[in-house]
């Protein structure tokens, strides 16, 4: 083992929130709500001015050596086993930190104001910072089960805060969906977990951490001919945690939640943790280019699907989650053809600007008494112009409008895809970019342009936020404009040096990059691609290429954006009718699909919740249990003892002189027996 | 006519079967008590007449302990009838089968 | 003080049974029994520490022995010992003692130093069966625990008290009569009932076979190994709360205690012969106890078919067959005890309210009884085994355990089914709890229940503690039972390292359908020439 750099202040780090948690968790109602709320807050941002100190500390390490790690202590070890309760940081996961350190602060500001008056907000505030403690687990976790721990504690934190408002039966069921998809989830993670132990442990020497990181990358050699099962039972798990197909069911419904949730967990950090993993698992993932291919193609299916399903809803959030699982997809696709780097700056420019949107939607559902119907909205642009302007920055940076956060970002996913030689990848990303733009601006006008048509009553109420809640719009309205350009890439002049960060822990060890190319012998061009991205870093791979291509594809997504926003525009705002006749097409039904989210919740419901449900029910627990093993089994043995018994007790009627009479015969009987038998 | 020993054995066993029909046919505990007393006794008959012609005074004894079993049970018995009749107001036995349960 | 450290296993052992002596004849009244009993598990817990701080974790063999000749000149004896896996399930038992006391301040009202004699009683009971090192000893012990339960259940349970008490009796006889049988015909094979002289027993192969059977059919029985179950979910719902929390809590896990300390060494042959039956009926009970339990109406119920589950978890870390399989079992033994224990006192406590278990009576409590609603999340996520609570490490190490499995067969596929139990767990729980507590308030008679009281908080704030306390540390068990782990399967001549890593060839690795199928269900996929 190389040596390490100590770092003590890397539990801290995921310490302080669970502090928080436990103090407002403790003293609950005793704490006055604005106070608990600053007490959260304030561990929020000691953990973020944590995550800056050491984060500015690995800066100054050679790129090679960026490596911090705080190993508490041992947490299971049993024989050869050893797993460590143990924090690391590297450039991942320092970007991870600051985001979600970031960005959960800036949500904590903003929640003072957004649930001021409620009252449980001390219980929310626990939940918040419990889901702080939880996801940097998760970031800074030095091994997989550490990873795991997290993984489970934002699930648990995520259930816990969507059925928040538990008094609605529609929220609790949610949360519960929400808590049960991500065990199914979890259930391939686990496995993935026990196929590397397995593959493993026989290999370990003593005091090595059997799912640490640094000894999985070590020892990719011994994992390579198991990666692709590996890979994919991982991949199940991230399916689940980042809402892809067909694990997606879950999210749309997580925004039963208060806002401030649906944009910290179900949008900006939470939800990213399946691209972290696979990112942090990328050693393995070049290794198989099969798991690479269905990384990738159901990242790209997942964007276009959930795309379409946004285009036709009605409920302002319900519009986001869908673009947010669309926006997963993108990332699961940059994954997929290798370019972890790229995924990791989608989750970054993502986290703002959609977290931006969230936040925006909820001011626009504050200011409009709890409503989130798009029909009974509109003309907010001059009653709420903060939460308008920050709104269309966040829609631009989504839209992927240059020079916005999300153009750099998204575009360098689809040259990637471009790049990978799978030329369909490429185009249902582009497909869904449009849509994208387009939805994006269906819910902009629809929301603040026109007239209003909520009741005179609502109208009445309607007020821009208070400055808790704006404030933090403007931060992430300037981060999401300006976000991105950490990461400009090299044929648009810029310095990438967001990849550049990166690259030490998306570069393979020799034994790794053999072993990628070994499988690129094999065939596959997507992993041909992960593994190049892989070996020399991602910015190099498209400064080598001529740029002409990848200046055409640029200005062809910047078009197809504007293309998008302005057909959206003009659909919504000039033409409605157009609109009208979309919902007619086709004799109205695939609108009607579309509304339905494709059934998919039905057909789950349908094929397996409810056939589980009655084969519980009827056939193992009336027939095989209580009938078969109990009454046929258990009693109907009982009942031979007891019919025997009641035969025989028939000679037991308590009339002596009956006894007399039998005894006497008995032994006549008796007797001449004797007597014949000689 | 000389008494052999198969007359002994033919009276105990006439008395033995009047005490047995008797302790089965009737329903006075009282009575089926005294029936009980009789085959007792043709039992002492048997062990009388055996013991007479073996020349064996081993019978003798067992005679002389039937009496004193004879003796204590109906002693018991007749208490025990005697109690069960302050209860119940009656000694048919048909009635007393509580212990069937 | 050397009185009492030089026989430490019998005063820990006895001292409850001495109580529960005094509490029949002595101590009547019932303030003064209920704090008598109370002083008397806690003493017990406070002997019990002196084991848990003077246990000598770089040892796998017995300690703190007393061996005493009893009978026929010394071939039967009064033996005690203690290794690492007897230490914790006697900490566990001591541990539950005082708050299982605790727990019926409120709750039981009728005859209450007769119902604490016999909560004590088999405290005596259960920590003798743990401890004996003689099979007629520990025999004696196994059979004495049925007389108080019996009677708990039987006497202060709930409407079908008879019915449930003289199933759960009846059931558990019929198994332990068979042991009895092994039990006597090994003492005539050695000569002595001592169990280090059965160990060193040659017993042929077939003898073997129907010993294994008839040891591990009372130990089934009482786990309860899906299909011996049925008796559980009765007498859960009929005893008392406080019964309940024991019979979880503890007496459960003398079944599987039975498994590993004797009819697994004592029958290496009867292990391998039968392991993957036991494993498949522990898989199946696994998922069998999780669906039925979905299904119930009755929160007591449920929670009895989870343990169902919980076990299954159990029997499958035993019969995996490596020690760290074995661990895991006995960790989750620990685990269950903890979170089913609570879960048991929970329910109590709404039953103290209501008069009702019926989860359909419920709905929206967490409204007026957040501290209540809070305490059963926690318990419900211990029970579904989220880390960092105790229920995770047991889970992990069995699954792991019986996926790297190679001395069982589709050890692969059994870790598969049996995680499909871990899904399970979250709907089955979770939906009971969004039933229970989310959700309006609708029923009126559940307006304006008190919260938990202080005294029911003091009882569940262990449990808690303990459940966080090994999730994060359970070295704190681990490190204590790994050598006695070790002692034990000896016999079974496991090969330690026996793992191997996966022998596939780089074109297979191409075929995800045909990989995962090999994974996952050991096919051999070796296409070269091995």
């Amino acid at each position: 083992m190389e040596s390490h750099t100590t770092e003590t202040l890397l539990r801290w780090i995921v310490l302080v929130p669970l502090l928080g948690a436990a103090i407002n968790g403790l003293l609950n109602r005793r704490l006055p709500r604005q106070v608990a709320g600053l007490l959260a807050s304030a561990a929020v941002l000691i953990s973020f001015a944590l995550s800056v100190t050491v984060f500015l500390r690995l800066t100054g390490m050679p790129a090679e050596a960026r490596f911090v790690s705080d190993i508490v202590t041992t947490w299971i070890g049993f024989g050869n086993l050893q797993v460590d309760l143990g924090f690391a940081m590297d450039p991942l996961s320092a970007v991870m930190s600051l985001v979600v350190t970031g960005v959960g602060f800036l949500i904590h500001i903003y929640s003072l104001g957004y649930m001021a008056h409620d009252k449980g907000s001390q219980r929310f505030f626990t939940y918040l910072n419990l889901f702080i403690f939880a996801m940097m687990t998760l970031v800074l976790g030095e091994n997989l089960l550490m990873l795991f721990v997290g993984w489970e504690g934002v699930g648990l934190c995520s259930y816990l805060l969507i059925s928040f408002w538990f008094t609605d039966e529609a929220n609790a069921a949610a949360g519960k969906k929400a808590f049960i998809v991500n065990r199914i989830g979890d259930f391939g993670f686990l496995l993935g977990m026990f196929l590397i132990g397995a593959t493993l442990l026989p290999h370990l020497g003593g005091g090595e951490g059997l799912l640490s990181f640094r000894v999985l990358q070590q020892h990719a050699g011994i994992l390579a001919p198991a990666a692709t099962a590996i890979c994919l039972l991982l991949f199940v798990g991230a399916t689940g945690k980042s809402a892809q197909i067909p694990l997606f069911v879950w999210l749309p419904d997580a925004m039963a939640g208060p806002t401030p949730v649906s944009a910290l967990i179900h949008a900006a950090t939470m939800v990213t943790a399946g691209v972290y993993m696979i990112a942090r698992m990328n050693f393995l993932f070049v290794l198989t280019p099969t798991a690479m291919t269905v990384v990738a193609t159901v990242g790209a299916v997942t964007a276009l699907f959930a795309a379409t399903i946004a285009l036709t809803q009605n409920d302002i959030k319900k519009v986001l989650a869908y673009s947010t699982v669309s926006q997963l997809g993108y990332m699961m696709l940059a994954c997929g053809v290798g370019a972890f780097s790229i995924a990791i700056f989608h989750v970054m420019t993502h986290a703002f600007f959609k977290a931006l949107l969230f936040l925006g939607s909820g001011s626009v559902i504050h200011a409009m008494s709890d409503e989130q119907d798009m029909r009974v909205m509109g003309g907010l642009r001059k009653k709420l112009p903060l939460t308008f302007w920050t709104f269309i920055a966040g829609t631009l940076a989504l839209a992927g409008i240059a020079p916005l956060a999300g153009f750099f970002s998204k575009d360098e996913i689809l040259w990637n895809a471009w790049n990978s030689g799978n030329k369909v990848l490429w185009a249902i990303g582009f497909i869904a970019a449009g849509m994208t733009a387009f939805y994006m601006m269906r819910l902009v006008v629809l929301t603040f342009f026109g007239e209003n048509r909520a009741s005179a009553e609502v109208k009445s109420h309607i007020h821009e936020s208070p400055a808790t809640m704006t404030m933090p719009l403007v931060v992430l309205a300037v981060l999401s404009i300006a976000g991105g350009w950490v990461g400009i890439p090299h044929f648009l002049g810029g310095g990438a040096h967001f990849m550049t960060w990166l690259e030490p822990v998306f570069s393979q060890p020799a034994v790794v990059a053999e072993l990628a190319h070994g499988a690129v012998a094999h065939g596959a061009e997507a992993a041909a691609h992960g593994a190049e991205a892989a070996s020399h870093g991602a910015e190099h791979a498209g400064a080598h290429a001529d740029t002409t291509m990848e200046w055409i594809l640029a200005g062809a997504s910047l078009a197809w954006g504007i293309l998008g926003l302005l057909a959206g525009y003009f659909v919504y705002a000039r033409k409605v009718s157009v609109a009208e006749s979309f919902q007619k097409m086709g004799g109205g039904w695939p609108h009607k699909v579309l509304l339905n989210k494709y059934y998919v919740d039905e057909a789950y419901e349908g094929a397996i919740i409810r056939p589980m449900y009655r084969l519980s029910k009827t056939v193992l627990w009336k027939w095989v249990d209580v009938g078969l093993i109990n009454g046929l089994l258990v009693e109907g043995s009982a009942l031979v003892v007891a019919v025997v018994g009641s035969v025989m007790r028939l000679f037991q009627n308590g009339l002596v002189r009956f006894y007399a009479w039998s005894f006497s015969i008995g032994v006549a009987v008796f007797v001449l027996y004797l007597s014949f038998s000689g | 006519m000389e008494i052999t020993l198969t007359h002994y054995l033919l009276l105990a066993a006439a008395i033995f079967v009047t005490g047995m029909v008797g302790f089965i046919v009737r329903r006075n505990a009282i009575v089926m008590l005294m029936c009980v007393e009789l085959m007792l006794s043709s039992v002492n008959i048997v062990f009388a007449a055996f013991s007479r012609f073996h020349l064996d005074g081993g019978g003798h004894v067992f005679v002389l302990m039937n009496f004193a079993v004879a003796a204590a049970e109906a002693a018991i018995g007749l208490a025990i009838l005697v109690e069960i009749f302050r209860r119940r107001r009656t000694v048919n036995v048909d009635d007393l089968k509580t212990l069937m349960e | 003080m050397s009185l009492i450290t030089d026989h430490i296993l019998s005063w820990v052992t006895f001292l409850p049974l001495v109580g529960a002596l005094l509490l029949w004849t002595v101590v009547r009244k019932e303030a003064q029994a209920r704090f008598f009993a109370m002083a008397i598990a806690l003493a017990d817990f406070v002997l019990s520490l002196h084991l848990w701080f003077h246990f000598d974790a770089g040892r796998g063999d017995d300690q703190f022995v007393e061996k005493v000749a009893w009978l026929f000149n010394g071939q039967i004896s009064y033996h005690l010992g203690m290794d690492g896996i007897s230490l914790v399930l006697v900490m566990l038992t001591t541990f539950l003692g005082p708050l299982v006391v605790l727990s019926t301040w409120r709750a039981v009202t009728d005859r209450v130093s007769n119902f604490l004699g016999f909560v004590l009683f088999l405290q005596a009971a259960m920590l003798g069966t743990f401890l004996a090192r003689d099979m007629l000893l520990f025999y004696v012990f196994w059979e004495a625990m049925l007389i108080p339960m019996y009677f708990i259940i039987g006497v202060w349970g709930g409407q079908r008290r008879i019915y449930a008490a003289v199933k759960f009796f009846i059931f558990t006889m019929v198994g332990s009569v068979f042991m009895l049988v092994g039990i006597i015909y090994l003492y005539q094979q050695s000569g002595s009932m001592n169990l280090a002289d059965f160990l060193n027993l040659q017993i042929g192969h077939e003898a073997q076979l129907w010993l294994f059977a008839a040891f591990f059919l009372a130990f089934a029985i009482k786990v309860p190994l899906f299909p011996l179950h049925t008796w559980l979910p009765d007498a859960h719902v009929e005893a008392p709360t406080a019964g309940s929390v024991i019979l979880a809590g503890v007496l459960l896990k003398m079944g599987t205690y039975g498994m590993l300390r004797f009819a697994m060494p004592l029958f290496p042959e009867g292990v391998a012969f039968f392991a993957p039956y036991i494993n498949a009926l522990a898989v199946t009970g696994i998922i069998y106890g999780a669906l039925v339990a979905m299904v119930q109406p009755d929160v007591k119920k449920l929670v009895a078919y989870s343990s169902v589950s919980h076990l299954g978890f159990v029997v499958l870390g035993l019969f995996s067959l490596t020690s760290l399989g074995v661990a895991g079992g006995i960790f989750q033994m620990l685990a269950h005890g903890l979170s089913t224990g609570a879960l048991f006192l929970l329910v109590g406590v709404i039953y103290e309210r209501r008069h009702t278990r019926e989860i359909s009576e419920f709905g929206g409590l967490a409204h007026g009884m957040p501290i209540y609603a809070t305490f059963f999340m926690i318990a419900t996520l211990a029970s579904v085994g989220l880390p960092g609570l105790a229920g995770f490490v047991g889970e992990f190490m069995i699954l792991f355990g019986t996926f790297s499995s190679e001395a069982v067969p589709h050890g692969r596929l059994l870790a598969v089914l049996a995680a499909t139990g871990v899904v399970l767990g979250a709907i089955y729980m979770l939906w009971m709890y969004q039933r229970v507590f989310l959700g309006k308030l609708k029923n009126v008679k559940n307006e304006g229940l008190k919260d938990m009281s202080v005294r029911e908080m003091i009882v569940l704030i262990p449990l808690v503690v303990f459940m966080f306390w090994l999730g994060v540390q359970p070295g704190l068990v681990l490190d204590r039972i790994e050598l006695s782990i070790e002692k034990v399967l000896a016999p079974l001549e496991l090969d330690q390292g026996g793992h191997h890593a996966l022998q596939l060839d780089e074109a297979a690795a191409d075929n995800p359908v045909a990989l995962i199928g090999a994974t996952v269900l050991d096919t051999p996929l070796d296409t070269e020439g091995q």
